[in-house]
């Protein structure tokens, strides 16, 4: 009772005017991001983060969430449209939006996605409400191995559950490590890997490295594939609106189960992007009309965006709760709380009340205000779309440029975005997935020191991490979760075999 | 998004050898950060482990996972060479994006983040998308121009300047 009581003071502060402006702003600057090529929620977020110094951090985090919010629902706007994913987590929705905007049905199917969205995120924003202090409270008897056995399943669970294959899951991770370790040693204060270069003491800023390898690397892919928009109209009235929202409660039963997969990928940090192939995938298993997916059936839209909504979203329960990020926006998102002096984890809900549930009641309304935004500015949004790339691409990179330059006010950080642009390019077309060398980097710092408390309780012992039964199911849990993938080759080359054998 | 297909004409960069290159600088860097660990202690110290410790552990295993991807292809070498990373032909444009962009930076550092905004999108628009010369102009003066404001004027966010705006008292 007491959280309801806190949600309801978390209103006050989330209708406040100034947080209103502040939230109606972060959609519209979202949408726009999300629309746009090169710029995604991660690096628009990082980009603008510099900028929220001077604001209150709660009305600061209002704006990010929704420039989140709002990059979420304008990533399904190109895809309907243009069938081009605005965002990766877009991919699954051209599959059937795109077909369905050209027989003429984009309304439909846009007032599909945006409702799909919206409901994937109320149903994640309530776990968050009813979850996150339940959570929090418990995660507040958290020592550093748990802390540590928390962080490893997260990143088992990158090499385990990824569509990347498992070496280049832990390359990148590893180099994310690496890169975070450079600088000064916070423990002991010793200087590592800055080979007397008064540049690298600072360290690698993730910040930079967002823009550059989710900013410029996109960029860069982009001018390679080349982009020609074939647009389809997408004009939205309230008839087809309504329409359409009378057709939606039929497939109450698929949006379920997006929300479901959803929210556990979101939480887990498999992230947006894979929640919403997946759930694609099962609403086509699960359907009666499987051959209707792909020519465009309206469930093939309202699966995807309902899961990539879902997952979005609750990637903020363990980034609130526990300080690990389940996306790599919500890693951003992070990095701006410790920036402005706030520890995420469980304290924070004890220490910061009205903090966390002014964020939790603005993802209410936010959301609400963001479905309105985008049912009413469709036609708006795709007419920037038509401003040809070879304006586009440039004005990104000046963008991107500014960002880079105010995180620290540093001409080094802009070339290292730079050689972080290549590296995303190369990466992408290589197959190294970038989260986890991002995640690597934000939490890298705070992995290493629970590491070494740890290790100070135990004398140099690993048995800590199997000392008592929360610590030592959460850590053989990550190692089952890593070596899946070797376990699964395995028995996947045993199968195979065995019918060559016969055959022999 | 690297796909079998026939080489074309004008040749192309085969994604193995890449693959190779980009697993053995992961080597390189994972020793990198084995060495340096080393040289600031990577073992047991009195009050705990040293500052290398951790770093140790994540170099070894880096250079592990590069050896063994860079590894890995090398054994799948013949099976692996249809794959094409880019063509030249696809890689032109991304040359036409990079190489600008790397002038870009230096300009920045020479004449300051905004004129040298407005020469970028300018050359971009010009070369790339044969604009005339007014639209560039509005688009290339107008974006700068704004920022100007946005950033020198009312977040009062101070940007890398140069001759040109020192000119005008800034």
């Amino acid at each position: 009772m007491e959280d309801i009581g806190n949600l309801m003071q978390g209103f006050v502060v989330a209708l406040a005017w100034k947080n209103l402006a502040f939230m109606l702003l972060g959609i519209l600057l979202g949408v726009l991001i999300g629309v746009l090529p090169g710029l995604g929620g991660a690096n628009g977020v990082a980009i603008l983060l510099p900028l929220t110094f001077t604001i209150p951090p709660t009305s600061a985090i209002i704006m990010l969430s929704c420039i989140y919010w709002g990059a979420l629902f304008g990533g399904a706007i190109t895809s309907i449209l243009f069938n081009i994913p605005g965002e990766p987590w877009s991919v699954a929705t051209t599959f059937d939006g795109y077909p369905m905007a050209q027989k003429g049905r984009a309304g439909e199917a846009l007032t599909a996605a945006f409702t799909s969205s919206f409901v994937g995120a109320l149903f994640a924003i309530i776990l968050i409400t009813f979850l996150a202090p339940l959570v929090a409270r418990f995660a507040l008897k958290f020592g550093p191995p748990e802390f540590f056995a928390i962080q490893l399943l997260t990143f088992c669970n990158f090499v385990g559950m990824g569509r990347e294959p498992p070496l280049k899951t832990i390359a990148s991770m590893m180099l994310g490590f690496a890169l975070a370790a450079v600088g000064i040693d916070t423990v002991t204060g010793t200087l590592r890997m800055t080979f007397g270069s008064p540049t690298l003491l600072q360290g690698f800023d993730f910040l930079v490295a967002v823009i550059g390898l989710f900013g410029l690397g996109e960029i860069f892919l982009t001018m390679e594939e080349g982009l020609s928009f074939k647009r389809k109209s997408g004009k939205i009235d309230a008839k087809v609106v309504l329409r359409t929202w009378a057709e939606l409660p039929r497939y109450w039963l698929t949006s379920l189960r997006a929300c479901l997969v959803g929210c556990w990928m979101g939480i887990t940090p498999g992230g947006a992007t894979p929640a919403s192939f997946m759930s694609y995938g099962m609403a086509r298993r699960f359907s009666k009309n499987k051959e209707q997916f792909g020519e465009g059936h309206i469930e093939g839209v309202v699966a995807p965006e309902t899961a990539a909504h879902a997952a979005g979203t609750s990637a903020l329960l363990p980034m609130l709760t526990l300080g690990i990020p389940g996306s790599p926006t919500a890693a951003v998102l992070l990095g701006g709380l410790l920036i402005w002096g706030l520890q995420p984890g469980p304290l924070l809900f004890v220490e910061k009340k009205e903090f966390v549930w002014g964020l939790i009641a603005s993802m209410y309304v936010g959301n609400v205000v963001g479905l309105i935004i985008v049912l009413t500015t469709v036609p708006w949004w795709a007419a920037i779309l038509r401003i040809p790339f070879s304006i586009i691409a440039p004005v990104i990179v000046v963008i991107c440029a500014i960002g880079a330059y105010t995180v620290h006010n540093n001409m080094f950080d802009v070339a290292m975005m730079l050689v972080f642009g290549v590296v995303g390019y190369v990466f992408k077309k290589l197959k190294y997935p970038l989260a986890p060398l991002l995640l690597a980097l934000v939490l890298g710092d705070m992995a290493e020191t629970a590491f070494r408390q740890s290790m100070l309780l135990s004398g140099g012992s690993l048995g800590i991490f199997w000392s008592n039964p929360l610590v030592g199911s959460i850590v053989t849990l990550a190692l089952v979760i890593l070596c899946w993938p070797a376990v699964g080759k395995v028995l996947g080359r045993m199968r195979s075999r065995e019918p060559q054998a016969q055959n022999a | 998004m690297t796909e079998e297909r026939e080489t074309p004409a004008g040749g192309s960069v085969p994604t193995r050898w890449l693959e190779v290159a980009v697993g053995l600088m992961f080597v390189v860097v994972g020793l990198v950060v084995v060495v340096d660990s080393n040289r600031v202690g990577a073992s047991w110290g009195d009050d705990g482990p040293k500052s290398g410790y951790f770093p140790n552990i994540i170099g070894w295993i880096l250079a592990g996972s590069g050896a063994w991807i860079a590894g890995q292809t090398i054994h799948r070498w013949k099976r692996l060479a249809g794959q094409v990373f880019v063509t030249y032909a696809d890689f032109k444009p991304v040359l036409a994006m990079v190489l600008p962009t790397i002038g870009y930076v230096i300009l920045i550092k020479v004449i300051g983040i905004y004129v040298a905004s407005a020469v970028f999108i300018a050359g971009f628009m010009l070369v790339q998308g044969k604009y005339k010369w007014l639209p560039t102009l509005c688009v290339s003066l107008g974006v700068p121009g704004v920022l100007f404001a946005l950033f020198e004027i009312w977040f009062l966010v101070p940007l890398p300047k140069g001759p040109l705006e020192r000119m005008l008292g800034y």
